[in-house]
């Protein structure tokens, strides 16, 4: 028996192979294992869009409660204040005190004015809109992925896919409360807004229809607890969650939880203007449009803190302040692909491809066995190497084990062997053209390697086209079929040709071809 | 042990027409029931909802059927066993973008009663991701086609690339005839399955195509069909072997692989039976009639080499310092 480098390479190889699949193999603490995918471990992947015609509307929202403070702090007179989809317009009463906007304007960024002796309308400029929007995403991302890191799941992940959508994918969601709850956090709006109760006409909200209401500048909102309590408030809030710098969970005199919240210094001027100016009137505390509570204004506010009540569980007074606090979400986003596996379907598919994969490799190893002989063997070894290798490959770079690259595996059980058969068919015709042991094994080796490298990369060609192109659990095939592939050239070329040329002064002594090829001869 | 000992040469390229027909049949076939039955697009194509339940005890579906009638949003719901008769999928050609209670949540509120369930999984795919989808689908079996063309082309012969593409093609088709035939879900995974049977079949095409690349180049033989027929001939034990652990192992993943490969699975399994008979009955005898001439090929390959001899020659010169 001698030496040689191919031998070693491949020694090396199945040490690396066995070393570095352990980790995954055992389920260690310890080195980099093997992700199981959402469709294995159990979990929920959502794919969401983000309506960012919203952002710009609130954009607009906000921009219309910023002049009306404007106005009020420097006693302007304006008139007709109001606003749409994307233009907001006000009359200035007092023409003298038109140029005192123009300051105020120009620190609005992306506006453009057009003024009408004394009517004023304003509107995002074309590339304003499209920052907004393009920010309304950008800012949904960031703000799902705060949320999620405060959930408590390990590793969520929130990225970006192609221009506009967001990719969510939380592994190791156990059960359907969870999966709700973690659904409710990401998609809640959080915007908080604090608006005044219109209360001249405050005693009629129940007699008033929206449309009724929008002829005061007024809207009409519902209680949170009780829907049937109405509340008629202006429709230009006071200020909104924009402003806020601090949410947290805390209790009212009565142990029940509820949530306080901090303004920046900018909210809380603008805070304290206002409830200086409305001793005796209501403030709304709206959350998502609906009213947690409207307490009677008994003095003014300095500081810029607040609460919010409500009817809410520990659970739920934590899940809303974790919402608060990473911010309202600009625009709304809504599901445009969801996929939730519940773990027991995962461990049940971990346990049928489990079984197909044992099936067919023994079947496999058998048939090579009575086939080939001894050749049969050293081609299983290699089999066996080229498991470990896929294996150790996947542990290494942490990729992600699915359901379709469980089947990528099987197959390459099934396909790994084909570099082997093609070499030791090769081996067999130059035994019986009459060669000596040593030019069989070389030129066998010599004349499949062109047709294995060939075939092999066709192949490859396809999977990396689906590696690029496929999504999801379908990845996970093609790295697997891509990884079994590039081992097996290792394994089946380098590998057996280093065990045959370390065997080769043994074949050729025993001269017994049915033992070591399983022929005749 | 030998299925085939190479003792003399099977003709064939004699039986090539009759398989010719054979498979002309096969695929009109095929495209015959794709245009009449049609594809049964699953929810990653075509948007939708997939809920998979799981009942403690056999699962009621009369009940079942009677909850969710009446209700519009699952109007076009199918139920249909899966896998065992406690297990059932829920299709649905709706979808819902709402993300706090989806449609998935609503049918678990609308089987409530039914007794004792689980919901399992929960796909939900909208109508723009499955249209993108789909797109990408068939992006990636056009880019995968060209790929394998160009690879071949440029390592045998344009004629070479031609014939496997006819050959991929003819197994394209009848595996997804095959798909049609038995109303089986097209999701992603037979499109896995479909570009795996494109990286297969080429893969027993080309070991075929290096024997016959093999036998033009070193033999002195010039007649193509008897090249063709003793390539084939002594690739046959390699072709079947393989074929077959193929096949071993496809089908133990059909068999106990779950249900939710069975899709997969299937179409593979089609794909195996198929691209090894069309490597063998397809793809060399197309070669044949594209009339590949051997001598000519000769010529150009003399031509190139005594290019390649030139070139070095002159690099020779180049780098010894006489030009």
């Amino acid at each position: 028996m001698k030496l040689n480098y191919r031998i070693v390479i491949f020694a090396l190889a199945i040490i690396f192979g066995i070393s570095f699949s352990l980790p995954s193999l055992t389920q260690s603490e310890d080195g980099k294992k093997i992700t199981l995918g959402l469709d294995l471990q159990g979990g929920l992947h959502m794919l969401l869009g983000v309506k960012t015609e919203e952002a710009t509307k609130s954009r607009i929202k906000s921009i219309t409660a910023s002049i009306k403070h404007f106005s009020d702090r420097n006693d302007i007179l304006i008139d007709g204040l109001s606003f749409n989809e994307n233009e907001i317009s006000f009359e200035v009463l007092d023409e003298d005190e038109l140029s005192k906007f123009d300051e105020f304007f120009q620190d609005i960024e992306g506006i453009e004015v057009i003024k009408n002796r004394t009517s004023i309308s304003l509107s995002l400029t074309p590339e304003e809109i499209i920052k907004t929007e393009k920010e309304a995403i950008s800012q949904a991302i960031e703000t799902i992925r705060n949320r999620l890191d405060q959930f408590g799941l390990s590793e969520p992940v929130v990225a970006r896919q192609g221009e506009e959508k967001i990719l969510v994918q939380l592994a190791g969601i156990k059960t359907q409360e969870e999966e709700q709850r973690a659904r409710e956090l990401i998609s809640r709006a959080a915007k908080l807004e604090l608006m005044a109760v219109d209360e001249d006409r405050s005693a009629r909200v129940y007699n008033m229809s929206d449309s009724d209401a929008a002829e005061y500048g007024d809207i009409i909102l519902t209680d949170a607890k009780d829907a049937s309590i109405k509340y008629l408030v202006r429709e230009i809030p006071i200020l909104d969650g924009g402003m806020l710098t601090d949410a947290s969970m805390g209790f009212d005199q009565n142990n029940r939880p509820l949530i306080n919240f901090k303004l920046n210094a900018e909210g809380a001027e603008i805070f304290g203007d206002f409830t200086g100016r409305s001793v005796g009137k209501r403030l709304a505390v709206v959350l998502d449009g609906r009213v947690y509570s409207a307490p009677n204004i008994n003095e003014r506010i300095g500081g810029g803190s607040g609460q919010i009540s409500g009817n809410y569980t520990v659970m739920e007074a934590k899940d809303l302040s974790i919402a608060l606090r990473s911010g309202a979400l600009l625009a709304p986003i809504y599901m445009m692909e969801k996929r939730s596996v519940g773990p027991s379907l995962g461990a049940d598919s971990i346990k049928a491809s489990l079984v197909a994969l044992i099936g067919g490799f023994v079947l496999v190893i058998i048939f090579m066995m009575v086939y080939y002989r001894l050749a049969g063997v050293i081609a299983n070894i290699a089999l066996i190497a080229n498991l470990f290798i896929l294996l150790a490959v996947m542990s290494l770079f942490g990729a992600t084990l699915t359901l379709p690259g469980m089947a990528g595996i099987v197959l390459t059980v099934g396909m790994a062997v084909d570099a082997n058969v093609i070499i030791s068919e090769r081996i067999r015709e130059l035994i019986y053209e009459g060669k000596s042991m040593h030019k069989a094994i070389e030129e066998g080796y010599a004349n499949a390697m062109r047709a294995i490298l060939d075939a092999n990369i066709t192949t490859l060609i396809a999977s990396v086209v689906l590696y690029a192109y496929g999504t999801g659990a379908i990845k996970g095939f093609a790295i697997t079929m891509s990884i079994g592939i590039l081992a097996s050239m290792l394994t089946a070329i380098l590998g057996t040709h280093g065990v045959y040329q370390m065997l080769e002064s043994r074949i050729t002594k025993s001269k017994n071809n049915k033992l070591w090829f399983g022929i005749k001869g | 042990m030998e299925f085939f000992r190479y003792t003399r040469t099977f003709n064939f390229m004699g039986k090539s027409k009759l398989a010719m027909i054979l498979s002309v049949i096969v695929v009109l076939a095929s495209y015959a029931i794709l245009v009449t039955k049609g594809l049964n697009y699953g929810v990653d194509f075509a948007g939708g909802t997939v809920v998979q339940v799981k009942y403690e005890t056999t699962a009621p579906i009369k009940e079942m059927r009677a909850a969710l009638k009446g209700n519009p949003l699952f109007a076009s719901a199918t139920i249909s066993e899966f896998g065992s008769p406690d297990e059932v999928v829920i299709r649905m050609k709706t979808s819902s973008g709402n993300i706090t209670t989806d449609i998935g949540d609503e049918t678990r509120l609308a089987l409530k009663g039914t007794g004792t369930f689980k919901v399992r999984r929960v796909d939900i795919v909208g109508p723009t991701v499955g249209a993108e989808l789909k797109e990408k689908g068939i992006m990636s079996l056009f880019l995968a086609v060209f790929g394998i063309l160009v690879y071949v082309a440029f390592r045998f012969e344009w004629r070479f690339a031609v014939a496997s593409i006819v050959a991929l093609i003819h197994d394209v088709s009848i595996a997804l005839g095959m798909v049609a035939l038995f109303g089986i879900d097209v999701n992603l995974d037979v499109l896995a399955g479909l570009l795996t049977i494109l990286g297969y079949s080429l893969n027993d095409t080309i070991i075929v195509f290096d024997r016959i690349r093999e036998g033009v180049t070193k033999g002195r033989n010039t007649e193509l069909g008897e090249i063709i027929n003793e390539s084939v001939t002594r690739t046959l034990a390699r072709t079947t072997l393989t074929s077959l652990t193929t096949f071993f192992v496809v089908f133990t993943l059909f068999m106990f692989g779950g249900e939710i490969i069975h899709p997969f699975a299937f179409t593979l399994l089609v794909g195996v039976v198929v691209g090894t008979y069309s490597s063998v009955f397809v793809a060399s005898p197309i070669l044949l009639w594209f009339g590949f001439d051997v001598k000519n090929y000769h010529v150009k390959l003399a031509g190139k080499a005594k290019r390649e001899a030139e070139k070095q020659k002159m690099r020779d010169q180049f780098d010894g310092g006489i030009v």
